[in-house]
């Protein structure tokens, strides 16, 4: 595929009369890694949540894979198969075993059968190191547990980027440390990965460039090593040392 | 915590002097149903029952021949007495329908063919004039089969009705459609099932082409399943907007479409909070079915009442009421049995439990 795997054009979302998304323009590459960071109400995850349109943007152009963002029902089934998604809250689905959570839309949308299906989730169970709470109920899981189902559902689409909301904000934090490396050997995998995130150790181990909003728009971006050692703009050095200070 | 010693006392004496009057309340009961109770009469000269024994019984026991005369006219109203086979079938098959949907072997798509081929066939014992069936007009029909006809055709069509009316409802994007399941809704809840019932079978047919004739136990039937569909949805959309928003957005983030969502993720979850509810309202909805009387079709209720209605038995309302509370008891407490299963069955691999393995 040539081109970026996601670029975003003078990007524009409005809840009512509050301005979300003030023209946001971006490329991700595809292999990229990419961390936005922001403090809350900046705007990162419903940016992130425009990618596979959770929400719409109203002004500007989203193009993913190659393919424009629409309302159109075909091109958006298209993008949301190439397009993984890890929620802050899991959202696992709480009726189904995690077998058959991972299960579900590698069948019903990709239309494999049931047995290369399982085959393939139980791959990918054993990728995120729980291949033994295949028969179990999500509620029957640790946040951590869950969390790690979740990726692996994703990635049972096998899809093309990966979309981390906050993965490990609901998390206690003896647990956070298990999602974080199932995430940081996917990013060594060369998965393309763009992942909203306060965890700065992450960041400065795998990402590529890390993105800083602010009030809806992108105030700085750049490898991790300039971002946090050198910021330039007096927004990001303040959110910093919030951040810093914290941990 | 024991409790102090006059407080044992006195509550030894609540439990005592309650179990007497429950025992006494038993004995009185027990008298006249069975010590004192006449359970047949001799007949007359003419053939007809001689009613003096009960008569002379009256206060003191009951009279349970009024039942073994009566029951078939209670069971089957005016259906051909050569022909109360059908619906006898019918019953049965209803019995059966609802003893095999007890059983959670039977928890497959499959079990939805079968109940469209008991309603089938169910049509088809009813009506006849297929097969060598003799025909027989709607309004014979009377009793049990028609309360539940009315009950379980009731329930099977609005069921699906509510749950479209319960999505609609929650359609974002599309105005026309909430409108008009908000306005369905707020129409059939504001106004009693009696009127419905009086719409359905007064000023329908004034709407309809010339020519075009719905029977009365149809058009009930309609005012019926637009009634339950009314409430059913609200139950749904509760259990709708019990659902965090995040499983619609997983279930959308992994590609499935608004339909597979909502089939698959949504209303297996949705359906299962509730399920007490609905059963409440599946029963509230059986009972309903009697408000039929009012518009002079014979359900259950109609065909007891007026069983009692003839000169010869009239007076003996009490025993055939007993009867029919006993046969609505038997079918509302298997419904509320059926909750219980589904509860506990759909529930307890999804109970959290303390320590994650």
């Amino acid at each position: 595929m040539s081109g970026p795997a996601i670029r975003f054009e003078d990007v524009h979302k409005w809840y009512g009369r509050v301005h979300v998304l003030r023209g946001i323009s971006l490329d991700v590459a595809s292999g990229e890694r990419v961390v936005l960071c922001g403090p809350s109400g900046s705007g990162k995850s419903t940016l992130l949540r425009c990618i596979n349109r959770l929400e719409t943007h109203e002004k500007g152009r989203i193009v993913v894979d190659g393919m424009a963002l629409s309302d159109e029902p075909r091109a958006l089934k298209a993008i949301r198969r190439e397009v993984g998604m890890v929620f802050q809250s899991f959202n696992l689905f709480p009726h189904l075993s995690v077998l058959e959570n991972c299960t579900l839309a590698p069948i019903r949308v990709r239309g494999l059968g049931r047995a290369e299906a399982e085959a393939r989730a139980m791959e990918y169970l054993a990728r995120v190191r729980i291949p033994e709470q295949a028969g179990k109920y999500p509620a029957q899981l640790s946040g951590g547990q869950q969390q790690r189902v979740a990726i692996a559902r994703a990635l049972c689409m096998q899809p093309k980027i990966m979309l981390f909301d906050e993965p490990t904000s609901a998390l206690d934090p003896e647990m956070v440390r298990e999602v974080l490396d199932v995430m940081v050997e996917l990013a060594e995998s060369g998965m393309t990965m763009l992942a909203v995130t306060h965890e700065m150790g992450f960041a400065r181990q795998v990402a590529d460039r890390v993105v800083f909003m602010d009030q809806g728009e992108i105030v700085e971006s750049g490898p991790p090593g300039e971002i946090f050692s050198a910021p330039r703009s007096p927004r990001l050095k303040s959110f910093l040392s919030q951040i810093l200070h914290q941990h | 915590m024991r409790s102090s010693l006059p407080v044992r006392i006195f509550s030894a004496a609540v439990t005592l002097a309650l179990a007497l009057i429950l025992l006494d309340g038993l004995w009185h009961f027990f008298s006249w149903a069975i010590v004192h109770a006449v359970w047949s009469v001799p007949r007359g000269a003419d053939g007809a029952p001689d009613t003096d024994l009960c008569r002379a019984a009256i206060g003191r026991g009951a009279c349970w021949a009024v039942i073994g005369e009566k029951f078939r006219f209670i069971l089957f109203g005016f259906y051909p007495h050569a022909l109360q086979w059908r619906p006898a079938i019918v019953v049965a098959l209803f019995v059966l329908l609802f003893a095999l949907s007890l059983n959670p072997r039977f928890w497959r798509p499959a079990l939805v063919a079968v109940w469209l081929a008991v309603l089938a066939l169910v049509a088809v014992l009813m009506w006849g004039g297929v097969f060598g069936l003799d025909f027989v007009a709607a309004d014979q029909w009377g009793g049990l089969p028609i309360t539940l006809i009315l009950a379980t055709f009731g329930l099977a069509l609005s069921f699906p009705l509510a749950i479209l009316v319960a999505l609609g409802r929650r359609a974002s994007g599309l105005p026309m459609i909430r409108w008009l399941a908000v306005a369905y809704v707020e129409l059939i809840r504001g106004v009693p099932l009696i009127s419905l019932l009086f719409m359905a079978s007064v000023m329908l047919p004034l709407f309809l082409p010339e020519g075009i004739d719905i029977n009365k136990l149809l058009r009930a039937q309609l005012a019926f399943i637009l009634f339950a569909g009314a409430y059913l949805a609200e139950v749904v959309r509760a259990g709708l907007q019990a659902l965090p928003r995040g499983q619609q957005e997983a279930a959308a983030a992994l590609g499935l479409s608004y339909w597979q969502a909502t089939r698959l993720v949504i209303l297996p979850q949705a359906l299962r909070h509730v399920i007490p509810m609905l059963v409440n309202t599946f029963i509230g909805f059986f009972k309903d079915t009697s408000l039929v009387l009012i518009i002079g079709i014979f359900d259950l209720m109609t065909t007891g009442r007026t069983a009692t209605l003839e000169p010869r038995w009239q007076g003996f309302g009490n025993e055939v009421y007993l009867l029919l509370a006993a046969i609505y008891f038997a079918f509302c407490f298997t419904m509320a049995r059926i909750s219980r299963l589904l509860e506990r069955r759909l529930n307890e691999p999804h109970l959290p439990i303390e320590e994650p393995a």
